[in-house]
């Protein structure tokens, strides 16, 4: 079956891949690793509720028609780009995890650039529509699809308020072996799970980002009163799109 | 009055002439569902932002037509209408079979049917999909049991009771299948309490018309008697139905074109629609509504048979056209995401999203209900569930 295809990487190799990275981390960045979410987490461990975590995007230092967390996004996931491996799929059909949004404040005229993917709400909709119960959230706050027990009835697609889901519309193969997908599954952003599992602390689109020197994207533990992230939403007016929804998402935005 | 006598069918050329026409079409279907499996949904119109399409709309019709072919039975049993006892044995069978068309769709379509298991083993109960699953299945056992006490003479005391459990019973399942659209918060044509009692008149009305075409069509080709009192009452009661659906669109519309932040959707299935707008004012109003009632009402058209019938057949259109444009069209209209932006560049944002559907996904919709019809076919073959004759000095179309 197309999402138990891990391409032959054994647990061993996986998890020396996020020993080596963590160690690394610490190395290159001292003053990030310090925070204590991003420790790898034992594997035996379930993820904790003691942390939420979330992003912090600052539209003004986002900028227009730049791409990298995308390309970045299709890269370590293994979905889109120009070598996509949905063959078939017309735009419309094919996944989209993340997407980049231009905006212009239609009072004032002021342009804003933004990525949009899955908010990562703490009240969910996609969880509470989801009949198997395959779309969940973890105690850390991170909502993903079960793809075993996904019956790809597309009810979470309806019911999501950013349209942040994608669902596979054919076979797949060469898929990435940080995110099995499958068809007749439907997937979405998954905060890199396996990254801050593993203790990177971050994800694929932030480091693209801050690579870039942007730096327009802040991930962190919103719990840890210590993090730049919780300091940061402390300190400056931040919003959540379609707050009025009460879902209180993970993802903050700035500038909006 | 005496009691009605009850008898199979018979079998003859006709019959099985129209088993070999009702099998072709599920064949079809079958096919279209191993090609759209085989290859994953790209080789539909669906895509992800329309992510429910022709499928969902013959599903929904027949499950909400399904819990309304019931009434008749209902009006019976529980309302202690004379006249619709004799009716009521079709009654539920229509209903069950009804229900199986609409629930093969359904799973058919889904991306992982081979996961039905699943679905019947993972429970997320804060989920209105997962209760009408368990709805769905409490209703077939229920029904079943309802046309057990009515065609078991040893069991007929039990009737009333079952009688009102499956009337309550349908109305909760109605009203769940009304709130998958009622209970979504992201999209503005949907999110109102009140779709939930409008999906209940709505399956008066489909599941009476339906309940009309299939009883007409078995009376005329069986060659047995139906009296023009029956028929006239039921003609009656569509009217009715039709008139209280109308009701609720009215006020549906009345309370989104109140609140400014749904002016866009409004104008959007109202006026700028395209297909949808059409749809709505020719399809759901004109052909499925206004145009029955004329046929009904008439003075000397609502007296004719066939016209009456064809009436019926127009309610199940315009019932289609409903739920074509309540899905799809409420699908079609964007999100509104940013509210207070404009969308410069993005994907597919704030643009009104498109959706052909492929003769795969109709051929799907179609065996549907050529499977719940053969069902009923071969049901009244083999069972006792026809009247043997429902001529107006046969029933007692005054109570």
């Amino acid at each position: 079956m197309s999402e138990n295809n891990h391409a032959g990487v054994t647990r061993r190799d996986f998890l020396e891949l996020g020993l080596k990275s963590a160690a690394a981390g610490v190395v290159l960045a001292p003053g990030v690793m310090l925070y204590s979410a991003a420790e790898a987490r034992p594997a035996d461990e379930p993820a904790s509720s003691k942390v939420r975590w979330g992003m912090l995007i600052d539209t003004s230092k986002c900028a227009s028609g730049c791409d990298a967390c995308v390309t970045a996004c299709e890269k370590e996931n293994g979905w889109g780009g120009p070598n996509s491996n949905e063959k078939h799929s017309n735009a419309l059909q094919k996944s989209q995890w993340i997407r980049k949004v231009e905006l212009r404040n239609v009072d004032t005229g002021a342009t804003s650039s933004l990525p949009m993917m899955c908010q990562h709400c703490a009240n969910p909709p996609c969880v509470d529509v989801c009949p198997t119960g395959a779309s969940m959230k973890r105690a850390d706050g991170i909502v993903l699809v079960d793809r075993h027990i996904c019956i790809g009835c597309r009810y979470c697609m309806m019911a999501c308020p950013y349209k942040a889901r994608s669902f596979v519309h054919e076979e797949l193969e060469n898929q990435s072996v940080n995110a099995p997908r499958g068809k007749g599954c439907v997937e979405a952003c998954t905060f890199c799970v396996h990254k801050l599992d593993r203790g990177d602390g971050t994800t694929a689109c932030a480091e693209a980002c801050n690579a870039d020197g942007h730096k327009a994207i802040l991930v962190g533990d919103l719990k840890d009163p210590n993090s730049e992230i919780a300091q940061t939403v402390a300190k400056y007016a931040t919003t959540q799109i379609r707050a009025e929804l009460g879902l209180n998402t993970g993802m903050r935005y700035q500038g909006i | 009055m005496k009691k009605p006598l009850f008898t199979q069918i018979e079998g003859g050329k006709g019959f099985y002439s129209l088993l070999v026409l009702l099998g072709a079409f599920i064949l079809a279907a079958l096919g279209s569902v191993y090609y759209m499996e085989h290859n994953g949904h790209w080789v539909t119109g669906m895509n992800n932002q329309i992510v429910w399409g022709m499928p969902h709309v013959f599903a929904i019709f027949l499950i909400v037509a399904a819990s309304g072919a019931l009434n008749v039975a209902s009006i019976g049993s529980v309302f202690g209408k004379k006249m619709y006892k004799p009716l009521a044995p079709l009654s539920g069978l229509l209903a069950i079979a009804l229900l199986v068309g609409g629930l093969m769709v359904l799973v058919l379509d889904l991306g992982r049917p081979d996961r039905l298991l699943v679905a019947m083993t993972h429970y997320n109960f804060k989920s209105i999909f997962a209760w009408n699953i368990i709805l769905y299945n409490g209703f077939l056992a229920i029904v079943a049991v309802y046309l057990w006490t009515m065609m078991e003479k040893r069991m007929n005391r039990y009737t009333t009771v079952a009688g009102f459990a499956a009337f309550f019973w349908r109305l909760i399942l109605t009203t769940g299948t009304g709130s998958i659209f009622g209970f979504l918060v992201a999209r503005e044509a949907y999110n109102a309490a009140l779709l939930a009692p409008m999906f209940v008149i709505m399956s008066f009305a489909f599941g009476l018309a339906f309940f009309m075409l299939v009883l007409f069509a078995i009376y005329k080709w069986s060659g047995r008697p139906l009296g023009d009192g029956v028929v006239q009452r039921l003609k009656n009661l569509l009217g009715v139905f039709i008139g209280a659906v109308l009701y609720f669109v009215l006020v549906y519309h009345l309370t989104n074109l109140y609140i400014t932040e749904r002016h866009g959707v409004e104008a959007f299935i109202l006026r700028d629609g395209g297909i949808y707008t059409t749809l709505f004012w020719v399809g759901q109003i004109v052909i499925g509504s206004l145009l029955p009632l004329v046929l009904f009402y008439h003075p000397t058209l609502g007296k004719n048979r066939n016209l009456i019938g064809f009436g019926a057949l127009l309610v199940i259109l315009g019932g289609l056209a409903q739920l074509y444009v309540l899905l799809i069209g409420g699908q079609a209209y964007p999100l509104e995401i940013f509210s207070g932006y404009e969308v410069l560049h993005g994907f597919n944002e704030g643009m009104i999203n498109s959706y052909t559907p492929t003769g795969w996904e109709i051929s799907l919709g179609l065996g549907g209900v050529a499977f719940a019809l053969a069902l009923v076919a071969v049901a009244i073959k083999v069972l006792r569930f026809m009247p043997q004759s429902l001529a107006d000095d046969a029933v007692d179309v005054h109570h």
